[in-house]
């Protein structure tokens, strides 16, 4: 879930607010906005992947709000670090893509890895225990 | 506008992922004047958002289509058409090169460019900015809550609340594109926290049908505290509490697969280890999904390395098969004027009882999309918008309550509601008896909703969503229990099948007194002969 907007980093754009799908923000009064409706925070990342001052943080556990440690937070490098894995801070450039064909062979590749130690397990133990 | 927004459109399109955009890009080529209205931000809204959805891609090399096609047709279990299999191949072949400009298209690795997937995020800014330069006017956080009709039955437009400015809204339309998803009935599914069913309620108190709702029993694998997407666990292994190897069928088992790793949640807590996860996959994860390994790295869980307790989010409807009926080739429902695409719609016409998975899917909301729109604009121009016409509003449950208002708890309801529905002992071993007391259940929470559930500015979001999802459950319940047969997706513990005599789709509808019936009269489904 949303954890944290950072004030000192955010630029008061509402960028967040108006792209959030499920409507958790609302804009501040003065300065960042306010996590309004936490309950319907799906933590999907969008508001991370829009914030071009990279001041937002969301947390990894879609069930529950986490403590939030700021200083934390920001020593840890994960701020940003999602825009910039989708290429969203290098507008002008499109090579953040040139990976994306491989994930319907690397699917495949994964079901074929589970098939086939399935098969070799059940070849293996005909009449033996386990 | 004052304290109401009060619109006139050629074209209404409810909704604000994939279908819902191609819908509005292609009534706005028509010439149509369109308005785009979601319930969120068209470019974040819904499942392809947060995903990266292929497309069903296919050459249009001698016999490649028609092999294809074949091959689908053969796990459809008698419920697709090859005529709609063949339109959707050729219209996601010819469109998706059209985005150029837009979306970024990358190598395919052979030299070629990769057209048939694209990721979520990028895909759907794609589509908002298309949508914008076709002329479509889009309208953010303007989730509507119930359609208008005519006298004459035929649809209006809708009417709805701006969440941002705090007002109602209504819009006249010609024609009504409803591309509001499918309904995962709250299970946490990434993506899917606004697909409540909004457009399958709002169209069955039009007087529109469903069909196929009994197939929505679909789940995807994620951690059990994140629902990511789901390409890290394909070769996954999972173990139970003692840390004992449980053994599980692969991915291609498919419900062989969700009834032993079901089996043994409800057992207890169940951990998956990606030790055996390709080595390419390993490094490159990251550049593919970003947002598939960030919840590992923010808890401090080495992906591939440490293991972690898995659980399986309900998609319901999403990956399920069932929707709105659709009654010609235009993607209109049982009511005039109103248009059906992408998960709103059923999906039997594609896929019949096997779900469409991703790629078919995609093919499916993109085409869907194109030719409601198209189709809802050609009905506009000859008919008019009618905005002058008197019109009535026909939302009942969750706005209007049948009996006296009292506080109505939607978290409960929703959670009853999921009990019955993507509870994996009520999904995975279907019976008679089990369907029975769920419907009792799911008859007792509908008729709290609609007799008690009061609702008034922005809390009216909340309260239609709550009657979306029990109505939807209870169709996906009726149908289960009226499909007396294991065919594709509905797999029955008490029953047989497939059977010959049921080799037909199953409608569903209504609100209050909810009914079925074997849609025996289709012209473009042959009947089947049975002995008398």
């Amino acid at each position: 879930m949303i954890a944290h907007i950072f004030e000192e980093l955010c630029d008061g754009c509402n960028a967040c607010v108006a792209v959030c799908p499920t409507h958790v923000l609302d804009p501040g009064m003065d300065g960042a906005p306010v996590i309004a409706r936490l309950d319907q925070c799906q933590t999907c990342f969008m508001c991370e992947l829009y914030c071009e001052t990279d001041a937002i943080y969301v947390g990894p556990d879609q069930r529950v709000a986490e403590p939030v440690d700021a200083d934390a937070i920001r020593a840890s490098g994960h701020l940003g670090r999602l825009r910039k894995d989708y290429g969203w801070d290098r507008p002008d450039r499109t090579d953040h893509l040139a990976d994306f064909w491989q994930l319907g062979p690397l699917l495949r590749e994964g079901a074929e890895i589970a098939a086939r130690r399935y098969a070799d397990r059940h070849a293996d133990a005909p009449g033996q225990p386990g | 506008m004052g304290d109401r927004a009060e619109l006139a459109a050629d074209v209404l399109v409810i909704g604000g992922g994939m279908a819902a955009a191609w819908a509005a890009i292609s009534a706005a080529r028509a010439g149509a004047e369109v308005v785009l209205a979601d319930k969120g931000f068209v470019g974040t809204s819904g499942v392809t958002a947060t995903g990266g959805p292929n497309h069903w891609w296919v050459a249009p090399e001698p016999g490649k289509r028609e092999k294809a096609i074949e091959e689908r047709y053969a796990r459809s279990f008698g419920l697709a058409e090859k005529e709609w299999m063949a339109r959707i191949i050729d219209a996601t072949w010819q469109t998706l090169p059209q985005l150029a400009g837009y979306y970024p298209f990358g190598s395919d690795g052979r030299g070629g460019t990769y057209y048939s997937g694209l990721r979520g995020p990028e895909y759907m800014r794609a589509l908002r900015r298309f949508a914008i330069d076709a002329g479509v006017r889009v309208l953010d956080h303007h989730p509507a809550l119930e359609l208008l009709l005519n006298g004459d039955g035929t649809v209006a437009g809708a009417a709805g609340y701006d969440r941002l400015r705090r007002r109602p809204w209504k819009i006249r339309a010609g024609g009504v594109v409803l591309a509001t998803g499918g309904c995962s009935f709250r299970s946490g599914l990434i993506g899917s926290h606004g697909n409540t069913g909004d457009g399958y309620l709002m169209a069955a108190e039009a007087g529109a049908e469903l069909s196929g709702m009994e197939f929505n029993t679909a789940y995807s694998l994620s951690p059990a505290w994140n629902s990511t997407r789901t390409l890290p666990y394909p070769s996954a292994r999972f173990f139970d509490a003692e840390g004992d190897e449980l053994d599980i069928p692969p991915p291609s088992a498919e419900a062989e697969q969700l009834r032993a790793l079901g089996a043994a949640m409800l057992r207890g807590p169940v951990y998956a280890d990606l030790g055996d996860a390709p080595p390419l996959l390993k490094r490159i994860l990251a550049r593919i999904q970003p947002a598939s390994p960030t919840p590992f790295e923010r808890k401090g869980i080495r992906l591939f390395d440490d293991r972690f307790e898995v659980k399986l989010f309900g998609e319901g409807t999403v990956r399920g098969i069932g929707g709105l009926r659709i009654i010609d080739d235009d993607c209109q429902t049982t009511v005039r004027g109103l248009f059906a695409a992408g998960d709103t719609a059923t999906r039997e016409l594609i896929a019949g009882a096997t779900s469409g998975g991703g790629a078919q899917n995609s093919a499916w909301a993109l085409t869907s999309g194109l030719i409601a729109g198209a189709s809802a604009a050609a009905l506009a121009r000859s008919d008019g918008r009618r905005a002058a016409d008197p019109a009535r509003a026909v939302g009942m449950a969750g706005l209007h309550p049948a009996s006296a208002p009292r506080p109505v708890d939607d978290a409960a309801i929703i959670a009853g509601v999921q009990a019955q529905t993507i509870a994996y002992d009520k999904a995975l071993w279907r019976s008679a008896t089990s369907l029975a007391a769920s419907q009792t259940v799911l008859d007792g929470l509908w008729s709290e909703l609609a007799s008690h559930r009061h609702s008034s500015g922005l809390d009216q979001v909340a309260a239609r969503e709550t009657a979306a999802i029990t109505a939807t459950a209870r169709w996906c319940n009726a149908a289960a229990l009226a499909r007396n047969e294991n065919r594709g997706m509905h797999r029955r513990i008490d029953m047989a099948g497939p059977t010959p005599e049921r080799e037909y789709r199953l409608l569903t509808g209504g609100l209050d007194d909810v009914w079925t019936r074997y849609e025996t009269d289709n012209p473009h489904r042959l009947p089947v002969e049975v002995a008398a």
